[in-house]
């Protein structure tokens, strides 16, 4: 980086934003596509996403679906919803 | 037993014909007998890249379905010893590879070859999904820039999750990370990702850094690897990530640019 570029800088360069963005959606697909369980699961995620957004707008991330093994006999299918704060 | 190795990315056009191309010859070149096997099928190139599109005969469709034998359509390469390739079929069936022909004809290629170079269509389809099924190593060509990288992480998902080793809990596939066109001169004015950035996100060794050479076109042009263009810089980064594969420890180049004097160095340019 010259002088003259350090002076003239006033915004992140292009590799620092692309980085950024790149470590927030590699999370987000790494616990959507990576996490152990059912195939179903993601595709359940989203149908349930948008049932909730024909009441509500949210985002996509808004909605997170998980199954966890508690014993061998028993599974919990958990699933989280972030609503908007009402208005 | 031959080393199977996929060259996958997810993305299309980041380099996995040249890089197959390349790595393959350059295991034949240090004296490994060497097959690449072009997976894309109904898109075949890795003929073209190779420089022996009118040599084919009979392609790997043609040796699942039964109607050809292996020997008649691997194709020798003249100027390497020990280097074959495997065409594709132009067919436009899609579910013409199926898990047990290509799982019969890996078999068969494991008891004459040091190390099996399956060239990966892009996408997540059957034939991507079949190439790195039954691979032990995989070399994930990525570019520095977003949507490749993000692609990269999705294949490396699959391959940990869709391998034959992933599914009958082997060790999982071993990962390599080859990064393509890399220009130093872009990373340092803060306009294209670095090697340290992408190794960050994607988690993975680093196996080689192969920089954005115009020598890349001229071989696929002449249909000759560009790792036999040993005058390239490209040529030599190829070289480098082959000992690398091997197991041998090779310092990297081209990852930054010449020094500038101090005048350059205030003023830019």
């Amino acid at each position: 980086m010259s002088l003259l570029n350090y002076f003239r800088q006033e915004k992140k360069p292009a590799a620092s934003v692309a980085k950024e963005r790149l470590q927030i959606i590699v999370a987000h697909e790494r616990s959507r596509f990576r996490s152990t369980g059912p195939d179903y699961l993601p595709d359940l995620e989203r149908d349930i996403l948008a049932v909730i957004r024909k009441y509500v707008e949210i985002d996509s991330d808004a909605v997170t679906v998980q199954l966890d093994q508690k014993a061998d006999d028993l599974s919990v299918l958990e699933l989280n919803v972030t609503l908007p704060d009402e208005k | 037993m031959a080393r199977i190795i996929v060259v996958t990315s997810g993305k299309g056009g980041v380099g996995k014909t040249t890089s197959s191309a390349a790595i393959g010859t350059g295991l034949a070149l240090q004296g490994n007998k060497t097959v690449i096997v072009d997976f894309d099928i109904g898109l075949r190139n890795l003929d073209l890249i190779m420089g022996v599109e009118r040599r084919v005969v009979y392609d790997f469709v043609n040796v699942i379905n039964g109607e050809a034998n292996l020997n008649q359509a691997l194709i020798k390469d003249k100027r390497v010893e020990g280097l074959f390739i495997l065409p594709a079929s132009q067919t436009r069936d899609k579910d013409a590879l199926t898990r047990e022909g290509v799982e019969k004809i890996l078999d068969e290629l494991s008891q004459e070859f040091d190390y099996i170079i399956c060239d990966s269509p892009a996408g997540i389809e059957q034939g991507a999904l079949m190439a790195l099924y039954f691979a032990d190593e995989a070399i994930v060509v990525t570019n520095p820039e977003v949507s490749s990288v993000r692609d990269s992480d999705r294949i490396l998902g699959i391959l940990a999750s869709k391998s034959r080793r992933a599914e009958q809990g082997l060790e999982p596939v071993k990962e390599n990370l080859l990064l393509t066109r890399y220009c130093p001169e872009r990373v340092e004015r803060g306009d294209m990702l670095s090697v340290e950035d992408v190794k960050d996100i994607l988690a993975i060794p680093l196996l080689g850094v192969i920089p954005e050479s115009q020598a890349v076109l001229k071989a696929s042009n002449l249909g000759e690897p560009v790792v036999l263009d040993q005058e390239s810089d490209a040529g030599q980064a190829y070289l480098d990530a082959i000992f690398r594969l091997q197991g041998q420890s090779v310092d990297f180049r081209f990852l930054n640019t010449e020094k500038k004097g101090i005048f350059k160095r205030i003023f830019g340019g």
